[in-house]
């Protein structure tokens, strides 16, 4: 007779999507949260070119609203791909990929899972940098803020389902730091060029109906990079 | 019985079966046509040299790994299966597959959400006591000891309690203390019918713990025994002979 303690407490069936999703997301960003890593590399990469692209702008040839929305682009590009690059580098060095994939979570769940964190990650950076660029070149937001954060949101749904998928990809090669980006940086063409062209009509006053198109552009590309990423993200783990 | 295969003597239900499973990587044949039968209860200790395709084996089994031939099953179900026979096999590596960042707490719970374990808390707390790792249950395990982590990495493969285990290396790093408790953790896996395979270079645990025992070298079984096992010095004299001298 077995002990009680060795009585199977396994309900032979796989815990639910969305249960393992947010377990997953919520541990990344535990990690991370205590690591910091991903963060204070973005915020300071943010700061960075906020302030570099401040030292170089002649405000006599070029008006500031004309020069933000770029700088906006650039820092949420570039600073999420450091974060996208440490996505699955936390399971790396002990093999803890091993263990998610050994467990019985549908390899879907992991990505949407990992896509979750990186996107809280991205969102946190944006929502710093963002208040910095109107600070720094004089850009008031205040009429077109909601419009400008719904924009951003719909590219970051997109830069971070492409980065999440390559960054999985990448993880395991020698060239990880280069490949992703090189892997990237093409499929968020789609995603960055109606982000920065919607971002500039907001910034100098147009109407949201004027951006419309660009907004459902963004739409129709999150849905498919979401759909086409998360069915494709099993075949990157297959040995 | 064909070379390069085993197959407990106990005739009663499979729990895990393979048949001439073999994996090559490019033109290498890590694992050349093994076959395995195991029923419940049975622990089967698989010793090899470097190289000799262990690993490779027991990545198989453990669904991580495509074979290039062969198939194998678990309680009856191919693999490589789905969700439901992955949530009945646990997974020892020599590689600790914990998360350095998180306490042996967090680890060991966050596991057992993936299995979907329930009471998670009581789960984890549970099998960190019975391992001898409660002491440091919320320490980081980056501040742990490389004893200390294998602990922890040995609950979170088994805090669903698996109906087979496959362990590979299990004792690396642990101490006297440790190997006991873990031992005796597994002997208790085992009487409760849960069949393990213990891919290991130390024969002195794994002899005593097993039902069965395998050499394994170039990918195939040279040499298998069921219960009663030769006594460790013989068997240790075996094992050089077909092993280490022979590599």
């Amino acid at each position: 007779m077995p002990p009680d303690s060795m009585v199977p407490r396994v309900l032979r069936r796989a815990p639910g999507f969305v249960g393992s999703t947010l377990a997953i997301a919520r541990k990344d960003a535990l990690i991370e949260l205590r690591s910091r890593s991903v963060i204070l590399s973005a915020l300071a990469f943010a700061v960075l070119a906020i302030t570099i692209f401040f030292f170089a702008w002649d405000p006599t040839a070029v008006a500031s609203i004309d020069l933000a929305p770029g700088v906006l682009w650039v820092i949420f590009t570039f600073s999420g791909l450091l974060g996208l690059h440490r996505s699955f580098g936390v399971e790396q060095p002990t093999r803890a990929m091993d263990a998610l994939l050994a467990a019985p979570v549908d390899r879907e769940a992991i990505y949407l899972g990992k896509l979750t964190a990186n996107l809280a990650f991205v969102i946190l950076v944006q929502a710093i940098s963002l208040p910095a660029v109107a600070l720094l070149y004089n850009v008031p937001m205040g009429a077109y803020i909601w419009p400008l954060v719904g924009v951003v949101l719909l590219a970051s749904v997109g830069l971070v389902a492409v980065g999440t998928l390559f960054s999985s990809m990448a993880v395991s090669t020698r060239l990880a730091e280069l490949l992703l980006p090189l892997l990237a940086l093409p499929f968020f063409v789609p995603v960055i060029l109606p982000a920065a062209q919607a971002t500039a009509r907001l910034m100098n006053g147009r109407a949201v109906s004027e951006v419309s198109g660009y907004i459902s552009i963004l739409g129709a590309f999150d849905v498919v990079f979401l759909v086409v990423c998360t069915l494709l993200y099993p075949y990157t783990l297959e040995q | 019985m064909p070379q390069g295969s085993f197959t407990s003597h106990a005739m009663t239900e499979q729990s895990l079966h393979a048949t001439d499973l073999t994996r090559t990587f490019g033109t290498r044949r890590a694992v050349n046509g093994v076959s395995l039968t195991l029923v419940a209860g049975d622990c089967l200790a698989l010793f090899g040299p470097n190289g000799a395709g262990k690993t490779t084996l027991l990545r198989m089994l453990g669904g991580l790994l495509r074979p290039t031939s062969g198939s194998a099953a678990i309680e009856g179900i191919p693999l490589p299966g789905g969700a439901e026979v992955r949530a009945r096999v646990g997974l020892v590596s020599h590689q600790t597959m914990l998360y350095d960042a998180l306490t042996a707490r967090e680890n060991v719970e966050f596991s057992a959400r993936m299995y979907g374990v329930e009471n998670v808390r009581d789960a984890a707390d549970d099998v960190l006591t019975r391992l001898g790792a409660a002491s440091f249950a919320d320490v980081r395990v980056r501040a742990l000891s490389r004893g200390m982590q294998q602990r922890v990495s040995v609950a979170r493969a088994i805090v669903h309690n698996p109906s087979v285990l496959l362990a590979d290396e299990p004792f690396t790093g642990l101490d006297s203390a440790g190997a006991s408790a873990l031992t005796g953790m597994l002997a208790g896996l085992r009487d409760s019918g849960a069949t393990i395979i213990i891919v290991t270079h130390n024969l002195e645990e794994a002899l005593a713990l097993c039902t069965a025992a395998a050499i394994m070298r170039e990918g195939r079984f040279v040499r298998l025994d069921h219960a009663p096992i030769p006594a460790r010095e013989e068997y240790t004299a075996l094992y050089r002979e077909l092993s280490v001298d022979a590599a």
